[in-house]
């Protein structure tokens, strides 16, 4: 209990330092939501849903906490290294949990449209947010409770209704400080009846630091709405991601969301999506590329509240040397979800005796009407597709290589936009092959 | 066909069929549970001194443990003074005489199980435990020839008490899990098999489990030990009396198989599932491991889950030795309010090893039927290799069918596949038997045995008719 005692007292402490720059819609939620921390603490490994990721272990580091709101001057445009070629988008930039306003005008004020920080929306147009804000994530565990106590800022994407975004918007998380930091993100995304929109969201870091971020994501989907959301993690191994994604679709709604890990130190994605009206697709997928000791997570719940739905899950891991990878799959029929049709897929390749792979697909269903299935395997690369194409001349390296770039292929396929898929074709070569700017000689390639 | 049909058709009028009440004398010991209970328990059956002794390590590891809470059940409390913990239907003058009551021998009877071997028609050798005694156990002295053993719990105690010693509590210890502790501190009959080195046991071993009395609880333990190269086929069958209350019945299992030796371990569980309200029925909380010790060992799980209000049931394999195999067949048939967690775990350890698991789940009325599984490949295990399939049938819009697969692989040369579905029976295949004037209920008795015929395809013969009838009984009502 003495790493949640630290943070209670800072809570209770600095209080007013927190509610001072922070508007009153962010502010109303925190009691609540300390309240339930406080009572229940961080999860340690006897909860179900962390057993395999020590997460009480990742506070034990003294972090710092950027209450006060200091201004960290640095420049995006300066840490941001892994720009996408050829991607129609417009880059926004998040500064560890602080939103970077940008030259070019975010708001659109004919149109609605607004793109910008959680912080300043919420205080000029509360109204417009005030019943989606927390209105998902209060259901969360104590890690969401958490970041709703003490977060201060975020980004927020609003489109209203049959406002159609065509080029990509691309939210950039930098992370990068001074000392070792605890960063609380929130966002927040409403996509308003048959609006559609792509967002792209990136976290890198720059830091010989210690990193700790929570990230809470609630997106809200009306009728007929359509998002793509892809999500790409290549930071380094000092940096811990324990990240909340709550997605609720009217009928028939879209979402399509890819999770890439290439390179973390601590990863913790929980994915929590509610079908609740009929006619909703929800398609999720993963790929998570480990090596050294890294860890990576994926927990997903898909809820199948309305009937007609529809839902896809296919996460894929590689794991080298002492890397985990823990999957974590639930699909949840309620009674009335008649003709639902659910599908996961998970598959893991394991490369050493060292990486462990921790798989659990689970089926919870109440209603008889449906089609379900889910399918895990753990295996190796193929030896007899290794020889043959060694019998063709190819070396065993690049043999590897191709393997394994065609295991992690069936993901990336999955996204939409032409730009990002060459992009990460080239970095997950480039991450295999060891010529990654930060991979630093990672041992994926060396063999 | 037409002759199969009319059976199920028979069969499927009948409720459940062994749920009367023998009339009696038993001895049984007032309820409650603390360390004077367990002295008693020990001293009634004259156990030595190291025996009392685990027991009461094990009492007092209890009494430190909760009530699990993981489970995808729904169980009520239970009040663990309110059950008596010894329940002796043998009165004393007829133990001395040797003689059973007739009117026992009438219940096994009824049960289908004659305990008189010249009445028996298979070649099946049994052993009746009612309540917490051993009645009777049948082909002893053929068996012995042999140099088979099979004989109760307590007799092994009595007669071989260093071979009990030896394995007793060393694949299921007592710090296991809470029904674990409790069934070693008060265990009371059960099943006691050693295979000597290089003997195939030439009949099937039988052990037939009677709850009789009522407010007992059953607390069996049955210890298999197959040395080198030998081989048993075990089976085992339980029913109860119908009864308003819940009745706890918390088992260990315990299997040893040695070098290059098999043994092939089916259970039909047939417990008083309660009514179609859901009220009384059987909790059946049960441990079951098998210790795959030896190089080339196997060790094969067949279960037929269709009674019981609530099952909590994990047989499971440690995979130790080189080159052992691990098997699961499973059936769990759940109607009106049953509640059944139930699934397998797979440890593997040695090089090379195998499991396969196969899992048939079938959930009807208002139940909640749930696999839980776990595959383990540890570090040194090369080359494991497991296969996994559950599926999940679901029969009406009132029930659940559920499937929680851990698998934890530490290995890079495992390979490792799971497969689960859930559907429901199509309307194509009702409207095809339909069409062939095959009534529905009959159709859907047939697509549901063709649907289990894999696991059913594993029992011995006799079982497997019994299994057959089984399902469609268990599943009556539940068409529409």
């Amino acid at each position: 209990m003495s790493n949640e005692k630290e943070y209670i007292e800072i809570f209770e402490q600095h209080r007013n330092i927190i509610e001072e720059n922070c508007a009153p819609l962010l502010n109303e939620k925190r009691t609540a939501a300390f309240e339930k921390f406080k009572a229940s603490g961080f999860p340690t490994r006897n909860d179900e849903a962390y057993r395999r990721s020590d997460v009480g272990k990742q506070f034990q580091t003294n972090y710092g906490m950027n209450l006060r709101r200091i201004d960290m001057k640095s420049n995006a445009n300066d840490l941001f290294m892994c720009d996408v070629p050829n991607l129609k988008a417009r880059p926004e930039y998040i500064l560890n949990d602080s939103y970077i306003p940008t030259q070019q005008a975010t708001a659109d004020h004919t149109s609605g449209v607004f793109i910008g920080s959680l912080n300043e929306y919420a205080r000029s147009n509360s109204d417009a947010i005030a019943p989606y804000y927390n209105a998902l994530a209060q259901k969360g565990d104590s890690i969401v409770q958490f970041n709703t106590a003490f977060v201060q800022d975020g980004a927020c994407i609003v489109i209203p209704k049959g406002v159609e975004i065509t080029e990509t918007i691309q939210l950039v998380t930098l992370l990068h400080s001074n000392i070792d930091i605890l960063n609380n993100r929130r966002l927040l995304i409403v996509l308003h009846e048959n609006a559609k929109a792509n967002i792209l969201l990136c976290d890198h870091a720059s830091n010989e630091h210690t990193t700790m971020s929570t990230q809470v994501t609630e997106i809200y989907l009306g009728k007929g709405a359509s998002l793509n959301l892809y999500e790409l993690e290549d930071t380094d191994k000092n940096n811990s991601r324990l990240a909340h994604l709550f997605v609720q679709q009217e009928s028939d709604s879209q979402f399509n969301h890819s999770n890439i890990t290439l390179t973390n130190g601590f990863t913790r994605n929980a994915i929590n999506v509610t079908l609740i009206g009929s006619g909703a697709h929800a398609n999720l997928t993963g790929l998570a590329i480990c090596d050294k000791e890294q860890h990576t997570a994926n927990n997903t719940v898909i809820e199948h509240v309305a009937s007609n739905c529809t839902s896809n899950e296919l996460y894929k891991y590689i794991l080298d040397e002492k890397s985990t990878g823990v999957f974590n799959g639930k699909i949840h029929i309620h009674p009335d979800a008649q003709h639902t049709a659910s599908q996961q897929t998970n598959r893991n390749l394991c490369l050493t005796d060292c990486a462990r792979m921790y798989a659990q697909p689970q089926l919870e269903i109440y209603a008889d009407d449906i089609k379900c299935s889910h399918g895990s395997t753990v295996g190796q690369l193929d030896e007899n597709a290794l020889f043959y194409m060694q019998q063709r001349g190819i070396p065993k390296n690049e043999a590897r290589n191709l393997l394994m770039f065609a295991f992690a292929g069936e993901v990336i396929e999955n996204i939409d936009i032409d730009a990002l898929r060459d992009r990460l074709h080239i970095l997950i070569e480039k991450r295999f092959r060891g010529e990654l700017n930060k991979c630093k000689g990672c041992s994926l390639c060396k063999k | 066909m037409k002759k199969s049909n009319n059976i199920f058709k028979k069969i499927a009028n009948k409720a459940y069929e062994y749920g009367f009440v023998s009339n009696i004398k038993t001895d049984i010991i007032e309820q409650g549970l603390n360390e004077s209970v367990v002295r008693l328990i020990s001293k009634k059956k004259n156990e030595p001194e190291w025996l009392l002794e685990y027991r009461l390590q094990a009492y007092r590891h209890w009494l430190t443990l909760e009530m699990p809470q993981w489970a995808h059940l729904n169980i009520p409390e239970i009040d663990y003074q309110a059950i008596s913990y010894y329940a002796d239907p043998l009165k004393k003058k007829e133990k001395q005489n040797k003689e059973i009551d007739p009117e026992l021998m009438k219940t096994f009877d009824k049960l289908g199980i004659p305990l008189e071997e010249r009445l028996a028609l298979t070649n099946t050798a049994v052993d009746a435990v009612m309540d917490s005694v051993s009645v009777k156990t049948t082909f002893k002295e053929e068996l012995k020839e042999k140099g088979i053993i099979f004989c109760s719990m307590s007799e092994a105690i009595q007669e071989y008490p260093d071979l009990v010693r030896k394995y007793l509590g060393t694949v299921v210890n007592y710090r296991d899990n809470f029904f674990a502790a409790l069934n070693s501190a008060v265990f009371s009959d059960g099943s006691f098999v050693y295979i000597p080195k290089g003997v195939r046991c030439p009949m099937e071993l039988s052990t037939y489990f009677r709850i009789n009395a009522a407010n007992t609880g059953q607390f069996e333990r049955t210890l298999i030990v197959a040395d080198d190269n030998s081989y048993v086929s075990y089976l085992e069958g339980c029913t109860a009396p119908m009864r308003d209350e819940n009745q706890l019945h918390a088992a260990i299992v315990e299997i040893i198989v040695c070098e290059n030796a098999e043994v092939k371990y089916s259970t039909v569980q047939n417990w008083y599932p309660g009514d179609s309200e859901g009220k009384g029925g059987v909790y059946n909380f049960v441990t079951k491991r098998g210790d795959c010790r030896g190089n080339n060992s196997k060790l094969s799980w067949t279960q037929v889950e269709t009674g019981s209000a609530i099952t909590w049931k994990y047989p499971s394999c440690i995979l130790r030795g080189d080159n052992s195999q691990g098997e699961f067949y499973s059936v769990a048939v759940t109607n009106n309010y049953q509640q059944a967690d139930t699934g397998t775990k797979m440890i593997h350890l040695g090089r090379n090893t195998r499991s396969t698991i196969i899992s048939k789940g079938i959930s009807a009325g208002k139940s909640q039927n749930s696999y839980r599984g776990l595959v383990r490949v540890s570090k040194n295990a090369d080359n494991a290799r497991n296969y996994s399939q559950c599926d999940s049938l679901l029969l009406g819009s009132k029930c659940g069918a559920h499937t929680f697969p851990y698998m934890d692989i530490h290995n890079d040369s495992a390979i490792i596949e799971h497969e689960a579905t859930t559907s429901k029976i199509s309307e194509d295949q009702l409207f095809y038997c339909n069409q062939r004037g095959i009534g529905t209920e009959e159709a859907i008795g047939l697509i549901v045995n063709g649907y289990a015929k894999e696991v059913l395809n594993k029992l011995p013969m006799e079982f497997a008719i019994e299994a057959q009838k089984l399902l469609s009984v268990t599943l009556e009502g539940s068409v529409g």
